[in-house]
């Protein structure tokens, strides 16, 4: 599936629910599922310092795909990643470098990659859009 | 002053009737009406201090220490006035030893910056607290760094007091300025601040307190204490952003250099020589935050009707139901169980981070600050990635620390 296919098939999913405890129960859910990445990869150059919350962040190369693996110390940060993993990762270099990413704000989590909320998250993003562009 | 807390006889507070004299806490936060437990990082401001800011823009505005004219008279006057309010409010000897700064950060690092390029030399020490803001820490690594002096810290134990023996252990003759908190604005804490000036003052080392977190919540009189300097925030206490106090024992402030040159801070000017104005303005330079001046004195008036006793009463008795209903949730960690506190609260979740738990509480309407709360020394100290942090003013009640409690249980159902 296409990066844009996946971030539909997100908002559709996110569309069945009715409230916003609905919406974060799920990504908590995700949160928790998100396979642990493995504690050696957890370094200091992979590590996003956000002022609330960690993420650590591996990207692997294989053939003209990326793939990701991330993880972090809050469970809904950990949850959003899930969700960008998801959609970014296993796909093409240059499509991760040019995409725009839309669902977050379509699926109401915008307030997650302000910068202000400084979790992490913003950085996590830019990172992986940033091995995009250097490995395409 | 319409406030609707006090009675026609003027005997008792009422604090159920104090909200309506703060408009913000009349809205909604994610659909909720909202729940502001944040008032540690910065407090809602009472429609008084909004109209007296308002008033000065729409009638009084004229810059001061300037003109001639009447209008200019009357801005300074009301400015000036300000400036008395704030020495009564902390019991000031005189209106020259209280400087208007942009708040605590913007004293701390006036002192930091001129007391320390007058008397810090190489191998010189300042002693501050594990507690302290990086507010207290950075300007006098700075300080320290430019005079190749050596930042000290006093430890503290697990319930986050002092240990006063380490204390007398670390003051000694090559501390040259011991700058410590009164109360931390992490884990509320009051920290012996009477002690630490005695005892420093006993082999002549000044002392500065950072106020940030005690000004809103008790009485400070700087004569009681003996500080040398003190210093706070106005939007801590009801008032504007942008502007502080900074209170300097005159024979501190007339041997510092000024902090910054300009306008005001002059006596005569001369591309040769300058010879600077007198205190306070000589560390008043440029156009000073008149409207923030005005409202701050307004929030003080405001504060001072009120009282800090009846406060401190009121905000104790917040910080013990707190405390007993937190507990009450299996799995809550206090963080902070000093026998001597200030309205603040901080916690732990046991198996859940504070991001998480504040998200929750974030759509229940319910505002804490999570996170390190700008002192990762100490969440270091006492190892802990943050907290989360209620911190309470005297327009909460015990209505919005149930809501607390539901949104913390909330918040477990769902994160564990």
């Amino acid at each position: 599936m296409s990066i844009n296919e996946i971030q539909d098939e997100i908002i559709e999913e996110f569309d069945l629910f009715d409230d916003w405890m609905d919406r974060y129960e799920y990504i908590i859910d995700l949160g928790k599922k998100l396979p642990l990445i493995d504690a050696s990869l957890k370094t200091e150059e992979r590590l996003i310092k956000g002022c609330q919350s960690l993420v650590w962040l591996n990207a692997k190369q294989e053939e003209d795909k990326i793939i990701f693996t991330a993880d972090s110390d809050a469970i809904i940060t950990k949850g959003i990643i899930a969700l960008l993993v998801r959609v970014l990762s296993n796909q093409n270099a240059k499509d991760i470098a040019e995409t725009e990413l839309y669902f977050i704000d379509k699926i109401g989590l915008k307030e997650h990659l302000s910068p202000n909320r400084s979790n992490g998250l913003v950085s996590m993003v830019k990172q992986m859009k940033l091995y995009g562009a250097a490995l395409k | 002053m319409t406030i609707n807390t006090i009675n026609k006889n003027n005997t008792t507070v009422d604090f159920e009737k104090i909200r309506a004299d703060f408009p913000l806490l009349q809205r909604d936060m994610n659909g909720k009406p909202i729940v502001f437990l944040d008032s540690g990082a910065s407090s809602q401001k009472p429609q008084y201090v909004i109209d007296a800011m308002n008033e000065y823009y729409t009638n009084q505005h004229a810059n001061v220490h300037r003109g001639v004219y009447r209008l200019s008279q009357e801005a300074t006057d009301a400015f000036e006035k300000s400036r008395h309010l704030a020495q009564q409010f902390i019991n000031a000897p005189s209106e020259k030893e209280v400087l208007f700064v942009s708040g605590t950060t913007d004293g701390i690092n006036l002192v930091a910056s001129s007391y320390g390029r007058k008397f810090l030399k190489e191998g010189d020490e300042v002693l501050i607290s594990a507690m302290e803001h990086h507010s207290n820490i950075v300007p006098w690594q700075m300080a320290c760094e430019l005079a190749g002096a050596h930042l000290k810290v006093i430890p503290i134990n697990d319930e986050g007091e002092l240990l006063m023996e380490e204390f007398d252990q670390l003051l000694n003759e090559r501390t040259k300025i011991v700058a410590v908190n009164h109360i931390s604005n992490s884990l509320g804490t009051i920290n012996p601040v009477e002690a630490i000036i005695e005892k420093a003052h006993a082999i002549g080392v000044p002392v500065l307190v950072d106020g940030a977190q005690a000004a809103p919540h008790m009485k400070i009189d700087v004569q009681a204490l003996d500080a040398d300097f003190y210093t706070f925030s106005g939007h801590k206490v009801f008032g504007p952003t942008g502007i502080g106090i900074l209170y300097g024992k005159e024979k501190w402030l007339n041997a510092m250099p000024p902090y910054k040159g300009g306008g005001d801070m002059i006596e005569t000017c001369t591309f040769e020589k300058t010879t600077y104005n007198e205190l306070p303005h000589k560390f008043e330079a440029g156009t000073p935050d008149i409207a923030g001046v005005i409202g701050l004195g307004a929030a003080i008036e405001y504060v001072q009707q009120i009282g800090h006793e009846a406060i401190g009463q009121h905000e104790q008795e917040l910080l013990e139901y707190a405390t007993v209903e937190l507990k009450k949730i299996e799995g809550v960690r206090l963080i902070g169980t000093a026998k001597n506190k200030a309205s603040v609260i901080s916690f732990l979740l046991d198996g859940s981070h504070p991001y998480d738990v504040g998200t929750i509480l974030d759509k229940l309407g319910i505002a804490v600050r999570t996170g390190h709360h700008c002192t990762q020394p100490l969440m270091k100290r006492l190892g802990v990635p943050g907290t989360i942090r209620a911190s309470f003013a005297f327009y909460n009640n015990k209505e919005d620390i149930d809501k607390l409690v539901e949104g913390v249980k909330r918040a477990k159902r769902m994160l564990l």
